[in-house]
């Protein structure tokens, strides 16, 4: 399993992800730095979290315009795996791999804390390794994670089972519509999600409970 | 300002510059001249208090800053200790209390931003955040504001920059009405042997600026921070800064990247007073002159002068001195990050700071006697006052309402509210988070450190020499907890004005209290940072000589936490039974007194128990681990059981035993109360057995109330999200 993460100057958690997805597959990914045009030859791309650009303009609205995104959109319309996580899902949200938007957390903070959360779909590259209905906990930290869009798009997502991850147990840390905190594209190649899988693989986190999403990714 | 630079110099323009008339004195015959405008601006810059530390010098030389650990003590950047394994750890304490005040978003977040640049600057990339603060009285009308500000500044800075906060400490006391205190504390990991300083080496060496543009904000910062507040405070906005996380982030990058790569020769992050205090610094270090030209300095505004540029606190700035061989691959690092590169000068061997503008000499200045040998003076001060004694103290009417009261006071209550605003998990090496003894972050393999920010300020008010011991020892007591060796000590020493000899006795006597410390527990000072001033219309603050520690943990799988672990487990109190009730929370909290003395901290006692419980819980032999401090007995106690969700049946306890804060103490549970206790009698340390772990969530007290563990945590958890959300 061939992986890039990709920076944008102000991403932090690129190392984090790094970790896990090295941690977990056993394979080092490749560092794709966003000025660059091409993508290497890999089975996933993950954009991580962080604070691309600030976030000064809009959350990802800048990283969303980058050249190395022109050629993630390019290769995901082909079928290439793409993770989005809090910043990487706002990313990829903005530069339209997948519908609706993120914004200003309800509680109007930042929020850092953990939540549970009910994997809706095992049918997806990143949760094939859990069961449906399965409750697992994981980190959140981020100021903008309000998941919005429209009642037709609301729609579709639910209808179709579009929504891989939802808060479980009133734990929803930020007000997000139907408590959504991950989704994916049509054809469920493109996944985004608000909490950090990435910070919760090891005993040092004080549980494992995402050690089998990115086990998933072995198996996909 | 728009005087030219040949204004002649007024009386009453030195006194803007926060200069005394006896400083412009001595500042004119050390030139021989009358001084120009812009000579006027740096030496207001480095001749005052928060820049040159001409009150506080005298006695910070006299505090223990050694020790076979460090690598590097106070007068960097920050402090650098070794860790083993090639390891070297980098950290400091640094106020942000004045600018805190005026604009609480933006003051909390250049403390942030200020703090992470001193340590890498040094070559560390940070790993850990902390900060101390202290507010106002909570009904004070700005306290809301000014907690919410700089709590959201704080966030705000950290989690984009991406460092985990792992802890602090929040305190409020109505002589902080007028003074707030910002304390962030950051701390970095480094090889031993590639740490980068400050001191400029070689002549004729490309002086390169790098980072962000400069701009008008934060002239006079420094100056300001080093006066009293009076009634318009907020009158100063202009001279607070604007951070940039992003730039920040990026400027981390970049800098770790350029030190790799072999180009530094020194390097200097551009903080209070800006491009003076970093070329003076780099320059009076070396032995060497410093000549800059401000035509090539990145500005982001037109027509900024000479003064301007010199004293402007624009943030996301270093300034190094650059092997020139490297010059191309350094620029081309910077360039990556979009960010400025700019050769602004080159060091000489004339000793002197030389600005040039446009072609004319705006300043020629002696650079030794701008930097490290200003002025030093020996204020005048008293011995402060012995408390009263206190009498007997009754017990509490009701010991349940005591209890939840002293739980949901604002004081006691759980931090949530604020450290939930932290992103305390990034970096993936968090193994405590705040709400524990000690923050704690991973290194590599099982190798960690724990760090944590102590003062008990109403002590050290009570008493400075006993108040500065005990914020030491809480610092080492509370690396203990978690199984760390304490190692290390930044302090940031937060005062009220020197010039009054009341002041000053605080002062010394809390700086021998904290030596006398730091000597005892082999806990040595390497870095900090002094704030005076901190008064507002003569009412000055509580003595804050705020402590962070850094403490190493070989073994993570022998790190304790504060939560219960297990039904039946026994309870042992370590130190034994406790009766000092002068300057505790429950005289203040349940019988609404804040007098007597602070209990008395005995240094050996401090290190023996200390050493046990370190000793036990490296052997495994207890399971859980909390100090003993504000709250006494019972709010250890209590707070095990709010974090595990247990209950806990004690024994018969009074009030003094409940609520004393009697020093040099530990709450820890064990399945082998024997083995607990045999080891603290062969130590020679009192143990008592004073009750058990429930499974039945409930605080049972022999004789006394039950409490449901529901009922102390919305106690616990109430008071912070309703007051902040203006229900109180």
């Amino acid at each position: 399993m061939k992986s890039a993460v990709v920076v944008f100057p102000g991403i932090n958690r690129e190392r984090d992800m790094m970790l896990a997805l090295e941690t977990v597959t056993g394979q080092r990914p490749v560092a794709v730095w966003h000025a660059e045009t091409e993508l290497p030859s890999v089975d996933l791309v993950v954009v991580p979290g962080g604070f691309s650009y600030g976030d000064y303009l809009r959350c990802g609205a800048i990283a969303a315009r980058s050249p190395i995104m022109q050629a993630i959109k390019a290769r995901a319309a082909a079928g290439l795996r793409v993770l989005g996580v809090c910043n990487g899902f706002q990313i990829i949200t903005e530069a339209g791999l997948l519908p609706g938007a993120l914004v200003r957390n309800a509680g109007l903070r930042f929020v850092c804390r953990q939540v549970r959360l009910t994997v809706e779909n095992n049918r997806t590259f990143f949760t094939n390794r859990m069961q449906t209905g399965a409750i697992v906990s994981c980190p959140v930290a981020h100021g903008e994670g309000n998941y919005i869009c429209d009642t037709e798009t609301l729609k579709r997502l639910e209808g179709e089972g579009r929504v891989v991850f939802r808060y479980a147990e009133g734990t929803n840390p930020n007000g997000a519509m139907n408590d959504i905190a991950g989704i994916m594209n049509e054809t469920g190649t493109v996944i985004g999600m608000m909490p950090h899988p990435e910070n919760m693989i090891e005993p040092l986190h004080g549980r494992t409970d995402c050690r089998p999403l990115f086990e998933s990714l072995l198996a996909a | 300002m728009t005087l030219a630079n040949n204004t002649t110099i007024t009386p009453e323009l030195v006194r803007q510059h926060g200069l005394k008339p006896e400083e412009y004195d001595r500042f004119v015959k050390l030139l021989g001249r009358e001084p120009t405008l812009t000579e006027l601006g740096i030496c207001s810059a480095m001749w005052n208090e928060h820049c040159s530390y001409k009150s506080s010098k005298k006695w910070l030389k006299t505090m223990p800053t050694t020790g076979p650990r460090v690598i590097q003590g106070p007068g960097e950047n920050a402090g650098v200790i070794d860790i083993g394994d090639g390891d070297a750890i980098v950290f400091k304490m640094e106020s942000h209390n004045h600018p805190s005040f005026i604009e609480p978003y933006q003051g909390a977040a250049t403390g942030v931003g200020g703090i992470l640049r001193d340590v890498f600057t040094m070559g560390a990339r940070p790993i850990a955040a902390m900060n101390a603060l202290r507010f106002g009285a909570p009904s004070h009308p700005k306290t809301r504001h000014l907690v919410s500000g700089v709590v959201h500044g704080i966030g705000g800075y950290g989690n984009s920059f991406g460092v985990p906060t792992i802890g602090g400490e929040v305190n409020f006391h109505p002589r902080y009405n007028g003074n707030i205190l910002v304390n962030a504390m950051a701390v970095g990991l480094a090889r031993a042997d590639s740490i980068f300083y400050s001191k400029a080496r070689g002549v004729g060496l490309p002086v390169v600026y790098l980072g962000a543009k400069t701009g008008r904000d934060g002239i006079h910062g420094a100056t300001m921070a080093s006066a009293e507040f009076d009634g318009k405070a907020e009158e100063k906005r202009p001279t607070v800064q604007v951070g940039d996380p992003f730039t920040e982030k990026c400027l981390l990058e970049a800098c770790l990247e350029l030190m790799a790569s072999g180009a530094v020769i020194a390097i200097q992050d551009m903080g209070a007073a800006g491009l003076t205090s970093s070329a003076v610094e780099m320059g009076a270090k070396g032995d060497l002159g410093i000549e800059l030209d401000l035509d090539k300095v990145p500005c982001r505004e037109d027509g900024m002068t000479a003064y301007e540029m010199m004293l402007s606190e624009s943030q996301e700035r270093m300034l190094m001195v650059l092997d020139p061989a490297k010059e191309k691959q350094a620029e081309a690092i910077f360039r990556k990050w979009d960010l400025d590169f700019a050769i602004v000068g080159k060091t000489t061997d004339t000793l002197r700071f030389v600005i040039k503008h446009h072609g004319e000499v705006m300043a020629d200045l002696p650079i030794k006697q701008m930097g490290d040998q200003a002025p030093e003076y020996d204020r005048p001060w008293v011995e402060p006052k012995t408390p009263a004694a206190l009498g007997d103290v009754p017990p509490p009417e009701d010991l349940r309402a005591a209890i939840l009261k002293i739980v949901g006071s604002p004081e006691m209550c759980s931090r949530r509210w604020v450290w939930e605003q932290y992103d305390s998990l990034i970096g993936s090496n968090t193994a405590q988070i705040p709400g524990g003894d000690a923050g704690v972050v991973r290194i590599r393999g099982n190798k960690a450190i724990a760090v944590s920010t102590d003062v008990t300020p109403r002590y050290v008010e009570a008493d400075p020499f006993e108040g500065g011991k005990q914020a030491v020892a809480e610092c080492w007591r509370n690396l203990t907890a978690v199984g760390a060796d304490p190692i290390a000590i930044t302090d940031n020493l937060n005062f009220g004005n020197p010039e009054r000899p009341e002041i000053m006795g605080q002062f010394v006597r809390a700086i021998q209290g904290l030596s006398a410390a730091c000597t005892a527990l082999e806990f040595p000072i390497v870095s900090g940072n002094v704030s005076l001033y901190n008064e507002t219309n003569g009412q000055a603050i509580l003595p804050t000589p705020a402590i962070g520690g850094v403490g190493l943990i070989p073994d993570l799988s022998r790190m304790a936490t504060i939560p219960f672990k297990a039904a039946d487990e026994a309870i042992i109190l370590i130190g034994g039974h406790g009766s000092h009730l002068g300057q505790s929370i429950y005289l203040r909290e349940a019988l609404g007194r804040e007098h007597g003395a602070p209990p008395p901290v005995d240094l050996a006692i401090e290190r023996r128990n200390g050493d046990l419980v370190r000793q036990m819980i490296r052997r495994k032999a207890v399971t859980a681990v909390h100090d003993i401090s504000d709250g006494g007995l019972a709010l250890a106690v209590i707070e095990m059981a709010l974090a595990s969700g247990l209950g806990a049946s004690l024994a018969a306890l009074d009030h003094r035993q409940l609520f004393g804060e009697d020093q040099a103490r530990y709450v820890v549970t064990t399945s082998d109360a024997g083995t607990v206790l045999a080891a603290a009698r062969a130590a020679s340390v009192p143990a008592v057995e004073i009750g058990t772990v429930t499974s039945a969530a409930t605080l049972n007290i022999a004789g006394g109330p039950s409490i449901s563990v529901a009922d102390l945590r919305a106690a616990h958890e109430g008071w912070f999200p309703a007051y902040m959300a203006g229900e109180l």
